[in-house]
């Protein structure tokens, strides 16, 4: 059997994935991390993007998470999300009709948008399409 | 012998109250199914997020935010949450009675204290006990937002963060089960380091990218998230108080019915056999 780390995903409304996994992949402020079990302690921002698990055995699961904090210890990794869900929970349609709202709010270019929280919200349903392809293309 | 009619009437008004507070009871219970469940659904994270913040409190960091430093302590603040309305029984008075508790070992330390109160009976409690309430919010609704909080929470972190108070203290109500609330303080901040094994060596994190807005963001998020199970909790607790207090009530107004109920019968009956033995013994003298 493979090492294995302790892994929980929360966000501010519950708690949506605990247990132990082989690895996690997340997109941190600066850059995709790989964690395996033995992780020397690190503590970086998430970026709106898929975070991957591989959970034992090899099956792998994909959440998203909209920002937050992770915490790594050597044998437990915390992800403390804003928001964040299963992949297969994303609502494609609303999240492609979000990004194309927030688009059009940005080309329209009006003074009284809120720039800097439009373009976050372009960002967030940009990761939350691409989670979903990548949930797509696993399967 | 007391008075038929009297009694009768006293009956109806215990009624009338018993028919109140049963009502009451079940509105608690619906409320609190509610409250429950929103108090659940945060909780994972409050804990998680402590957790972290425990093990960063534990850390050797280079970088040491003004919220990780202990000082001497000279003024120590309190964060109070209690109900805004009473009739929950104890839950209020178990919380202010624990907290005075605390602050009176403060006090012969000869260390001062600031309160910031939020809910309406802890204010009215220390309107009458004195203390140097520095901030004061009420009409938390049942359903609290973040932002309502933030103002009244912010005087006593700024207070902090100048120096005027070195140590903040959270006291809530943590929901067990219905049956059992535990009035509960907790130190805010400076962070509570988490017990470890002993041991272990001195160790940092890695951060990416800076320590410092990092641990800025977090921390900030760590105290709005402790304050708002606090008092997302404090609803439930209260509903669940509610319930029970109402419920107890309910049945004390049904024993009481029941006695004098007892006593009015009696008193009738009482009545009936004087009127008889009085015909009786007005036909034999006749």
């Amino acid at each position: 059997m493979a090492a294995t780390v302790h892994c929980s995903i929360v966000s501010a409304e519950r708690e949506i994935f605990f247990g132990a996994v082989e690895m996690v992949v997340a997109s941190g402020t600066d850059g995709e991390l790989g964690i395996f079990p033995g992780h020397t302690p690190l503590l970086t921002g998430v970026k709106p993007g898929p975070v991957r698990l591989r959970l034992e055995g090899g099956v792998e699961e994909v959440f998203f998470a909209s920002g937050g904090y992770i915490e790594v210890q050597p044998n437990a990794v915390t992800i403390l999300a804003d928001t964040a869900f299963r992949a297969d929970d994303i609502d494609e349609a609303a999240a492609i009709e979000a990004q194309q709202k927030a688009a059009r709010e940005l080309a329209d270019n009006r003074a009284d948008i809120d720039f800097g929280r439009v373009s976050a919200d372009l960002a967030e349903q940009a990761a939350m399409l691409r989670t979903i392809r990548k949930f797509r293309e696993q399967r | 012998m007391a008075n038929a009619k009297e009694l009768r009437k006293q009956i109806g008004s215990i009624k009338n109250t018993q028919k109140i507070t049963s009502a009451m009871e079940m509105v608690a219970a619906s409320k609190m199914r509610k409250a429950q469940e929103r108090m659940s659904r945060g909780r994972p994270y409050s804990d998680h997020i402590r957790e972290v913040i425990g093990h960063v409190a534990n850390a050797s960091p280079e970088y040491r935010h003004q919220f990780m430093i202990e000082r001497p302590v000279k003024r120590v603040g309190y964060i109070i949450v209690t109900t805004d309305k009473g009739l929950c029984g104890g839950l209020n008075i178990n919380l202010l009675k624990a907290t005075v508790k605390h602050i009176k070992t403060w006090v012969e330390q000869e260390v001062e204290v600031d309160l910031c109160l939020i809910g309406n009976k802890g204010a009215q409690f220390f309107r009458s006990y004195g203390g140097n309430v520095v901030a004061a919010s009420s009409h938390v609704s049942e359903n609290p937002v973040m932002t309502d909080l933030i103002g009244s929470i912010k005087v006593m972190l700024d207070a902090f963060e100048a120096g005027r108070v070195d140590k903040i203290i959270l006291a809530n109500n943590v929901f067990k089960n219905t049956m059992t609330q535990v009035p509960t303080l907790r130190q805010l901040v400076p962070l509570d380091a988490a017990k470890e094994a002993p041991g272990r060596q001195r160790w940092d994190y890695i951060y990416e990218p800076e320590a410092r807005d990092l641990l800025e963001g977090l921390i900030t998020r760590y105290i709005e998230s402790q304050v708002y199970q606090a008092v997302v909790e404090n609803v439930a607790c209260e509903q669940a108080a509610k319930m029970i207090a109402m419920k107890s009530a309910t049945d004390n107004a049904g024993d009481l019915v029941d006695e004098l109920q007892l006593i009015m019968n009696n008193a009738r009956q009482a009545a009936i056999t004087q009127e008889l033995s009085e015909i009786v013994s007005g036909a034999a003298a006749v």
